[in-house]
């Protein structure tokens, strides 16, 4: 497998009037042909920033990538010229985003709204525009697609409308899919739907895809690597295997402990990540998660750790993973 | 589609009967007497017994629900009857300048269209640049400057110019010709009310041109449509627009039907013997009959102009056309 993305130290601001958020801090990552990559942090951690990033797609103002390299099969995405970069997006890299509810256009028709990205990236008459959107439609499960074209989004509910936002990513056969919390806005049942469609989808037509969560249940079915953020940094990667099984960083532990497990007594209460996120504005030099690390020791506070191979391609950024690793031995 | 119209057809006339009941009863609460002012006008002494016979002539000492049916059948019959104070027939005094405040009217809402939607587009789009800049000192001032200053700086500025550029001083024309007999000196004529009025209403049209695309363009679904990689032109002519277009519409609608009646001091300015004009005198007269038919006409308008932007809307939104 050959690299298809790598970002190299990405980091995205926000200038606002209350300073400048430094959302997106320096991250690095690389996304294989085919391969799924989950992203995973709470909320506020520079998640879909960074993922709006790939894309420019970061309002400007008071957003800006500042810093860094997003390169896609040989070209520097950050350095492209405007009219370049469109005819990136949707054609080579497509995103599904978190709200099916508003993120389709309500005055216009599904289908209108499936064909003019066919037409505007490949160049086909409405006729054949028509046809590959039912064709579509059919692959994502919808039922009577011809009917679906002079449907209006009102007509469908969230489940069907995440369809739909699929089959817009999939029409012109991208390289690559970036699904912003894809699942976020739907019920349980559906949300599982949509995933396995997704995951099938994507693996039968050779997609990849960077999946952003805060499912943890979704980051171990779903995904091969696994990128923890905390504080618009990764702060841990690895397989899905490796994340959840022998975490390297406390804060990846943090959140693994707070999953509700089905295997616990009823009663038993949940275990949350205490304290709060750090605001983004009023970055120090030491380690963001420290406030709430169990595990802190002195140096955290003057130096930021960087991330270190634990094994062969998992990295933690943490200075006493080797603490943690004893802990996790000695309680298991 | 069609029963959302018949709907809409419908709901007119509660609103028309709803107004034919204020308007008789309220301008009877109005002191005063059409005959007195008729009559004794002009200061002489008349003889009670004559106002009395006038007043019966014109049946205002008929019982007032039987003067309120006539008026109400006088109305499904299109039949507003005469004048009370100058005797002629209402039709025809109306008539007259109906067709002029409706040209006025149909030109500022053109002019305002042209100017607002554009203006108010590159303004959104161009956010905090010059242009912007520029765009919403011209629209700030529109709403300020009231539109009789701006005629009569219009005619100062047209003699003082054609003066100084020809040698003889123009001046619009003073009578009213309608446009299907001389269009030139017709529009010589009305262009300049219909600037005057126009730039006032498309500077509000124009701000909230601005401030809905504004809103729009932070929207999801345009953030999808730059995520599908679109041209920019089409984000904003098919995606934002047509969102953003609603309350514009709205504002355009009521306006159009605001001029067709409120235009009293710029038909003034312009010596232009409109609806507005025709109505202030018959209140002043106390011309009831007169003053009925102009409300009934404004309303009409009124109702009729709201039916129309309710089409408009459910042909722009589809959540509206299948509610």
């Amino acid at each position: 497998m050959s690299k298809l993305l790598e970002i190299d130290n990405l980091h995205t601001q926000f200038f606002t009037s209350a300073g400048t958020v430094r959302a997106v801090d320096g991250i690095s990552y690389d996304v294989e042909e085919g391969e799924t990559v989950a992203i995973v942090g709470e909320s506020g951690c520079g998640k879909s920033v960074s993922a709006l990033s790939i894309l420019r797609l970061i309002p400007n103002p008071p957003g800006r990538i500042v810093q860094g390299s997003i390169s896609f099969m040989g070209k520097d995405l950050a350095t492209l010229s405007d009219e370049e970069m469109r005819k990136v997006r949707g054609r080579e890299i497509a995103m599904v985003f978190q709200e099916p509810m508003t993120s389709l256009n309500p005055v216009l028709t599904i289908g209108l709204q499936i064909t003019e990205t066919l037409q505007q990236h490949l160049g086909i008459d409405r006729e054949e525009a028509d046809k590959r959107a039912i064709d579509l439609l059919g692959k994502v499960g919808m039922s009577d697609p011809e009917r679906r074209l002079k449907q209006y989004p009102h007509h469908l509910s969230g489940g069907m409308r995440q369809r739909v936002m699929i089959a817009l990513a999939l029409s012109c056969e991208p390289k690559l899919i970036i699904a912003d919390e894809p699942t976020t806005a739907l019920d349980v049942t559906i949300q599982a739907q949509i995933l396995e469609l997704m995951k099938n989808l994507t693996r039968e037509l050779g997609v990849a895809l960077i999946i952003i969560t805060h499912n943890l249940g979704v980051v171990a079915r779903y995904a091969d690597r696994v990128n923890v953020m905390y504080a618009g940094k990764i702060i841990e990667s690895g397989t899905a295997e490796d994340i959840y099984h022998r975490p390297r960083h406390p804060y990846t532990l943090a959140l693994l402990k707070s999953v509700p497990r089905m295997d616990q007594p009823r009663k038993a209460k949940l275990d949350p990540v205490d304290g709060q996120p750090p605001d983004l504005t009023k970055l120090d030099d030491g380690c963001s998660f420290r406030p709430r690390c169990g595990f802190a020791i002195d140096k955290c506070n003057a130096s930021i750790p960087n991330l270190e191979s634990v094994s062969d391609g998992h990295i933690s950024a943490c200075f006493e993973k080797d603490k943690l690793t004893q802990a996790l031995e000695a309680s298991s | 589609m069609w029963q959302y119209i018949a709907k809409r057809l419908l709901l007119m006339i509660p609103t028309l009967i709803g107004a034919a009941i204020l308007v008789f009863f309220l301008l009877r609460l109005i002191p005063g007497d059409v005959c007195e002012l008729r009559l004794a006008g002009s200061g002489l002494y008349v003889d009670p017994a004559e106002i009395e016979l006038c007043r019966n002539n014109l049946g205002l000492n008929d019982p007032i629900l039987w003067q309120f049916l006539s008026f109400i059948t006088g109305l499904f019959t299109f039949n507003f009857g005469e004048s009370m104070f100058t005797g002629r027939p209402i039709t025809y005094e109306i008539g007259l300048r109906f067709e002029l405040s409706l040209q006025v009217a149909i030109m500022a809402t053109v002019t305002a269209t042209v100017i607002a939607i554009p203006l108010g587009t590159i303004s959104a789009v161009k956010q905090n640049t010059w242009i912007d800049y520029v765009v919403r000192i011209f629209s700030i001032a529109g709403i300020a400057i009231p539109s009789f200053w701006l005629g009569i700086m219009i005619i100062l500025g047209l003699l003082i110019f054609t003066q100084a550029w020809f040698g003889t001083a123009w001046m619009p024309p003073i009578d009213y010709v309608p446009i299907w007999e001389d269009p030139m000196r017709n529009l010589s004529q009305l262009i300049w009310p219909a600037v005057a009025t126009g730039y006032r209403y498309s500077a509000v049209a124009t701000r909230m041109t601005r401030s809905t695309l504004l809103e729009v363009l932070r929207e999801d679904y345009v953030r999808t449509a730059r995520a599908k990689g679109l041209l920019e032109k089409l984000i904003i002519n098919r995606h934002a627009l047509k969102n953003a277009l609603l309350p514009v519409i709205t504002i355009i609608g009521i306006e159009f039907a605001f001029l067709m009646g409120g235009l009293v001091v710029t038909e003034q300015v312009f010596n232009l013997n409109g609806l507005g004009k025709l109505f202030v005198e018959s209140v002043l007269n106390q011309d009831f009959s007169m003053t009925q038919a102009l409300v009934m006409i404004v309303v009409i308008v009124f109702v009729f102009t709201n039916f129309v932007i309710d089409v408009m809307y459910a042909w722009l939104d589809p959540r509206i056309r299948y509610s």
